[in-house]
């Protein structure tokens, strides 16, 4: 995105938005959360799902629509983060997703 | 030392590991900002004001993909949304702080930030806002320092691919969801929002495949039976 807008540009638009956002989340559960003094469990379980959804949303379709190293990649480290932290998990996957394109998968 | 000063140091010395874990990711921030397009000052500027790292890079796996604003602005609310858990958790932890005391702390409320104000407060010590802030500035400050460094080296690289850099956010990603997986229905919720996404992937395409495949899992975890037992609010990530 590299319109402007008033002056400004559109990402910088989008950076304060996304701050102002996550100030909100910051903020927003002490102010209207902690009026409740109960979360219905149903709620709970949706709010407690939604990152783990999301974040699964973004790596879905990277394992299945790029090459076979990237599959691989994603594979191994999926394999290797159950044993590991995520740090070397990490490492693994950098080191591994190189190592494959370059031997040509 | 005054109480107040040896009450900072408390928190510095608290913010070291994480200071250390979140430097590689911090770094690594800057560097993909400006590969995904982002100017050396926006990277900075994202840094500084969103300070959450995970919602960080899933901005940028946007902002590369020319997606509207909003939907950027949306899939870091959700990403953070987790934040909203901890704030209702933390704001009984803090009575002692005044309102506007309540208001800066909350901007850096971090995951390693309010496992560590939990874990004070359950040991009966006050979580004092000098305490709160001698671990909250370290952080925050060389999460921002890092952004910058990251970014002026990211634009140094011409072939990110050679070095692997693009496939680094799936990796991290994936890493993420792991941390997740001591929850109550993980693996059914990771399943729904796996299959959902690839599915919206090749039908209605990018970027709309993010939230399909999100609201599948938010759909199923609110169809599963609900968990037994109550749970505490724990946090899931290691660095800001």
């Amino acid at each position: 995105m590299n319109g402007v807008f008033w002056g400004v540009p559109v990402n910088v638009w989008t950076i304060l938005a996304a701050a102002l956002v996550t100030y909100g989340t910051r903020l927003g559960g002490h102010l209207v959360l902690s009026r409740f003094s109960r979360i219905p469990p149903r709620i709970d379980a949706a709010l407690n799902a939604v990152p783990a959804a999301v974040l699964t949303s973004l790596v879905a379709p990277a394992a299945v629509s790029n090459g076979t190293a990237e599959a691989l990649t994603l594979a191994a480290c999926l394999i290797v983060g159950l044993r590991v932290p995520m740090m070397a998990m990490f490492a693994v996957g950098w080191a591994l997703i190189v190592v494959l394109r370059t031997v040509g998968l | 030392m005054s109480p107040s000063r040896s009450e900072f140091f408390e928190g510095v010395r608290a913010s070291l590991p994480i200071v250390a874990a979140a430097a590689p990711f911090g770094l690594l921030f800057g560097a993909l900002a400006v590969d995904n397009g982002l100017t050396v000052g926006e990277a900075v500027l994202m840094s500084a004001l969103v300070f959450a790292g995970a919602s960080q890079m899933v901005g940028l796996e946007l902002f590369s993909a020319h997606v509207a604003p909003w939907i950027i602005v949306l899939s870091v609310f959700a990403v953070n949304f987790r934040h909203v858990l901890y704030s209702a958790a933390l704001g009984r932890r803090l009575g002692l702080m005044p309102g506007w005391q309540k208001g800066v702390a909350f901007f850096f409320l971090t995951d390693p930030q309010y496992a560590a104000s939990e874990a004070r407060a359950d040991a009966k010590i006050p979580v004092t806002l000098v305490w709160y802030m001698g671990m909250a500035l370290p952080i925050y400050v060389l999460w921002v320092l890092e952004a910058w460094i990251g970014a002026l080296f990211g634009s140094l690289i011409t072939d990110p691919a050679a070095f692997g850099i693009d496939f680094l956010l799936p990796i991290y990603f994936l890493g993420l969801v792991l941390g997740f997986r001591a929850r109550s229905g993980f693996l059914p919720v990771v399943i729904a929002s796996g299959l959902g996404s690839i599915a919206g992937f090749y039908t209605v395409g990018s970027p709309w495949h993010v939230s399909l495949g999100a609201i599948a899992g938010v759909i199923v975890a609110m169809l599963l039976p609900p968990a037994a037992t109550a749970h505490d609010v724990e946090p899931v990530e290691a660095t800001p």
